[in-house]
């Protein structure tokens, strides 16, 4: 039976390399067809925003890659609506990250979930296995 | 209880790999299983043998290296974490076309699947850093 991993993403997507190796464990652990969540909390939800540019600091770009997410049947997003506001940011500023419903005929729907600390606390007791990064 | 091990720092740096160390000894000592240890971001330059620490201090690897002989542990260094930072065994050097190879002895290199792998596998996967 599918274990349900949550990837808790708790740091700014430059900086550290964090954001990124997270992402790449995302990838690697979609092909072994587990319940999979993500969770942005903090700094976290910056790894997400839109219109990234990593032209100043020589790094590479990351962020086209969490669009892609969906591809991997990676569709249950949880962004904490308490870190958004603390930053100042919204639902807007983020990327628009939609998966394909095979269910209903490929219908495109949203990945991102908007939940508050407390419900998101509730996934969190839900989970099997939770990977911080 | 079947446990997996996920150590995210670096030696000596942080304290990550220590209490991972400390929680594995005292874990097998009650008679659970380590299932895996699995080394990630910086926690891969835990599996170097070129480390020289201080001799009145710890050495953190060799501690490793003899807790795995003892109980013939996993210890799984992540390969995509391990180019980055320069960790590799005789096969990834030959293949890297690089002149030296700095893999201590007990560990061995795989990929982010053995991770992943744990998480299913055990009843807990215990993270150390991040």
């Amino acid at each position: 039976m599918a274990k349900k991993f949550m990837y808790m993403n708790t740091k700014a997507p430059y900086g550290t390399i964090y954001a990124l190796e997270s992402l790449e464990v995302v990838l690697i652990g979609a092909a072994f067809e587990q319940d999979v969540s993500l969770a942005f909390i903090g700094d976290g939800v910056y790894q997400l925003t839109k219109g990234q540019n990593t032209d100043g600091i020589g790094m590479k770009n990351f962020s086209p890659t969490y669009t892609a997410l969906g591809d991997y049947d990676v569709n249950k997003i949880y962004v904490e609506k308490e870190s958004l506001e603390e930053r100042g940011l919204s639902l807007d500023d983020l990327q628009h990250l939609t998966w394909e419903d095979e269910d209903e005929d490929w219908a495109e729907k949203d990945s991102i979930r908007l939940v508050s600390r407390s419900e998101l606390a509730d996934v969190i007791e839900d989970q099997d296995v939770i990977l911080s990064f | 209880m079947k446990l997996g091990i996920q150590i995210n720092e670096g030696p000596y740096q942080h304290q990550s790999s220590d209490s991972a160390y400390q929680f594995a000894k005292a874990a097998l000592a009650k008679g659970h299983e380590i299932f895996r240890v699995f080394f990630y971001h910086d926690g891969v330059n835990n599996g170097t043998r070129l480390a020289v620490p201080p001799q009145d201090d710890r050495n953190i690897t060799q501690q490793w290296t003899e807790l795995q002989k003892e109980h013939n542990l996993d210890l799984v260094v992540c390969i995509a974490a391990a180019q980055r930072r320069g960790l590799m065994d005789e096969d990834e050097a030959k293949r890297q076309g690089k002149d030296a190879n700095n893999i201590a002895e007990g560990f061995r290199i795989s990929g982010l699947g053995q991770l992943i792998e744990a998480g299913i596998e055990c009843d807990r996967l215990v993270t150390f850093g991040a």
